[in-house]
């Protein structure tokens, strides 16, 4: 997508680089160079870790780095895969699990509170929302320790349920789907009541078809999240064929001390599925994130 | 809108306004805003949010207040009430669980301090630089943002190979241009600063970046055009123009930014370990450690409570000193 924009506008976007049209040549060069090297800090340790999965651990550690693997090797991927206290395809199925699932969850259930809160008229509705919004500030530390007492009563300790549902309480869905169902036009579900629908009729026929994309972006950001997620799994999840990808490759360093390219190739395993997903959907992403931080 | 125009479009069976009386026997009404809906119907379509907001974010915000006034060990069957004493205990000098806090807060608020303003400056830099048409804007942009959607798992393993003192690419390219200092990133002050504080820049930087291009479309073109004529450089109309217009998304950013600052964990967590001693471990590795691990919940508990308040007082503080500012 971007590297379209970007060969497909040269002439269009020619003088606008420097503002004023000037000695543009030296301009768009700096201009150029400042944004190559930027790109370089930021996209190259990604590659370096890439790149170092494929070492040996010796050469990984090796005094004068390389950036290619002199004798690349999956070496690495097999002494992850073979060590019984870091079963990663394990990890990598629960972390899929629990995004997949909670990414769900907050869609069906934030998408039919946010519809009665946008559409319907109610007993209370203002003050609930004010009360949801509230609880947007409400620093997520502060439920740490009493959401753990709540979830070990629950007897989900240890389990998937743990780093599905608890997350899914959180207000950000709700309120981002309300902008967007306010935002809709009213005539189809007047036309559709008119028809003799009822409310779940005209919910799940019109409303939900037509805020696709605003679902979509939801699901993705709640996924990324879930995926990405530290803290709490880090603590809920203990057994090591029960954890989560990212508490997983908290362990890591104990395991391998510095052993590198084993060590990098958990970060590539958890790294590799967001950063395909954000390729595809990068414009989601970010529209996604500058949309809700802004109402945020 | 009545009759036939919509009536037309299929067959409702007794056409006219008349008909216009749902199944819950409520008219739409006639602006067109929000159709009343029968008693329970909304309450349907909230109770599973509802149930879980409850559970998970209703009961706890009060459930740690509760737990904070008790002797509340996960692990015993008995937890005594004591008041206010987890909190005394906090306050009280040198005993043994104030000096660990406190020294995580203060490491918590340093780490605030040094974090934060590289990462409202510099966004708001890229972001104006990448606020103008040019051939390849969305390839940086997406560049830039795309270590943000990485755990911070990955971001803390990552950086604390790239730092290794003996193996690692930086201290390797220091050597390079003439600094043979061999720093122990990870375990030396003033290092381990640098070493929390450079990786964040890096992972979220791309966020306040988006959030600022966002704020920057929504400046009025004419604005600069106005300015350019009245004879404003470039600098100018930084100041004058894109500045002000900023306003409202530069709290935003700053706000938002100490409170992700002040919740930092999985950086220290993963990088420094805490170390020096436990010179950079932050407040939250402080409640996770004392509450999660060790069960005196009821000292996490009130040290959690203590750091929400200062977070709620913290984000009240910027909020009105930015909008008083603006006022004068």
């Amino acid at each position: 997508m971007a590297q379209t924009a970007a060969t497909r506008a040269p002439a269009r976007g020619r003088t606008a680089v420097a503002g004023t049209r000037g000695p543009s040549a030296v301009r768009r060069t700096t201009f150029y160079g400042v944004l190559i090297l930027l790109t370089l800090v930021f996209v190259s340790p990604l590659l370096f870790m890439l790149t170092t999965s494929f070492k040996t651990d010796v050469e990984s550690v090796s005094a004068t780095p390389t950036w290619i693997p002199k004798q690349p090797t999956v070496e690495g991927y097999r002494t992850m895969l073979e060590t019984a206290q870091t079963p990663v395809l394990r990890w990598f199925l629960n972390s899929l699990l629990a995004a997949t699932g909670q990414a769900i969850l907050i869609v069906l259930v934030a998408s039919m509170a946010a519809y009665a809160l946008a559409r319907m008229e109610f007993r209370g509705r203002r003050v609930l929302t004010g009360m949801i919004l509230a609880t947007l500030f409400i620093p997520p530390v502060s439920l740490l320790v009493p959401n753990y007492v709540i979830v070990s009563q629950l007897g989900w300790l240890d389990s998937l349920p743990a780093v599905i549902v608890p997350g899914a309480a959180g207000a950000f869905g709700v309120f981002f789907l309300r902008q967007f169902f306010i935002s809709l036009p009213h005539e189809l579900e007047e036309a559709a009541l008119l028809d003799g629908a009822n409310r779940f009729q005209i919910f799940y026929k019109v409303i939900l078809p037509l805020s696709k994309p605003a679902l979509a972006t939801l699901a993705l950001l709640s996924f990324l999240v879930n995926w990405n997620d530290f803290l709490w799994p880090l603590y809920v999840l203990f057994s090591p064929g029960r954890l989560t990808l990212q508490p997983g490759l908290s362990t890591l360093q104990s395991a391998f001390s510095t052993n590198y390219a084993t060590i990098m190739v958990g970060g590539v395993i958890a790294s590799v599925p967001v950063l395909i997903m954000y390729i595809i959907a990068q414009r989601f992403v970010i529209e996604g994130v500058s949309r809700s931080g802004l109402k945020g | 809108m009545t009759s036939t125009d919509v009536g037309g479009r299929a067959a409702p069976p007794a056409a006219g306004p008349g008909a216009g009386v749902g199944p819950q026997g409520l008219a739409p009404t006639p602006t067109g805003r929000g159709v009343r809906s029968s008693g329970l119907t909304p309450y349907l379509f909230l109770a599973p949010y509802l149930i879980l907001f409850g559970v998970f974010v209703l009961a706890p915000s009060i459930f740690v207040i509760w737990i904070s006034l008790h002797d509340w060990d996960f692990l015993l069957p008995g937890k005594p009430f004591v008041g206010l004493d987890n909190y005394l205990n906090l306050f009280k000098q040198g005993t043994v669980t104030s000096g660990p806090f406190w020294s995580s807060m203060l490491a918590t608020g340093k780490f605030v301090l040094y974090s934060v303003p590289l990462l409202v400056v510099i966004p708001m830099a890229l972001a104006v630089l990448l606020n103008q048409k040019f051939p390849g804007r969305n390839f940086f942009r997406a560049a830039y943002f795309a270590p943000y959607v990485l755990g911070v798992a990955v971001v803390g393993i990552l950086w604390r190979f790239l730092l290794d003192p003996n193996v690692g690419l930086v201290n390797y390219y220091l050597d390079k241009i003439g600094i043979h200092a061999n720093i122990a990133w990870v375990n030396e002050t003033p290092w381990v600063w640098a070493a929390l504080v450079g990786p964040t820049v890096w992972w979220t930087l791309g966020f306040n970046t988006v959030i600022y291009l966002a704020g920057l479309q929504d400046i009025p073109r004419e604005l600069y055009e106005a300015a350019r004529v009245d004879g404003a450089g470039r600098w100018d109309q930084f100041r004058n123009v894109t500045l002000p217009g900023l306003r409202p998304v530069l709290i935003f950013v700053i706000t938002t930014t100490i409170l992700a600052s002040a919740n930092v964990f999985g950086q220290p967590y993963i990088i420094t370990q805490g170390r020096p001693g436990i010179e950079t471990r932050s407040a939250i590795m402080y409640i996770g450690q004392e509450g999660l691990r060790d069960f005196r919940m009821g000292n996490a508990a009130a040290a959690s409570f203590i750091l929400t308040l200062v977070l709620i007082m913290v984000s009240l503080v910027t909020f009105v000193a930015f909008r008083e500012r603006k006022e004068r």
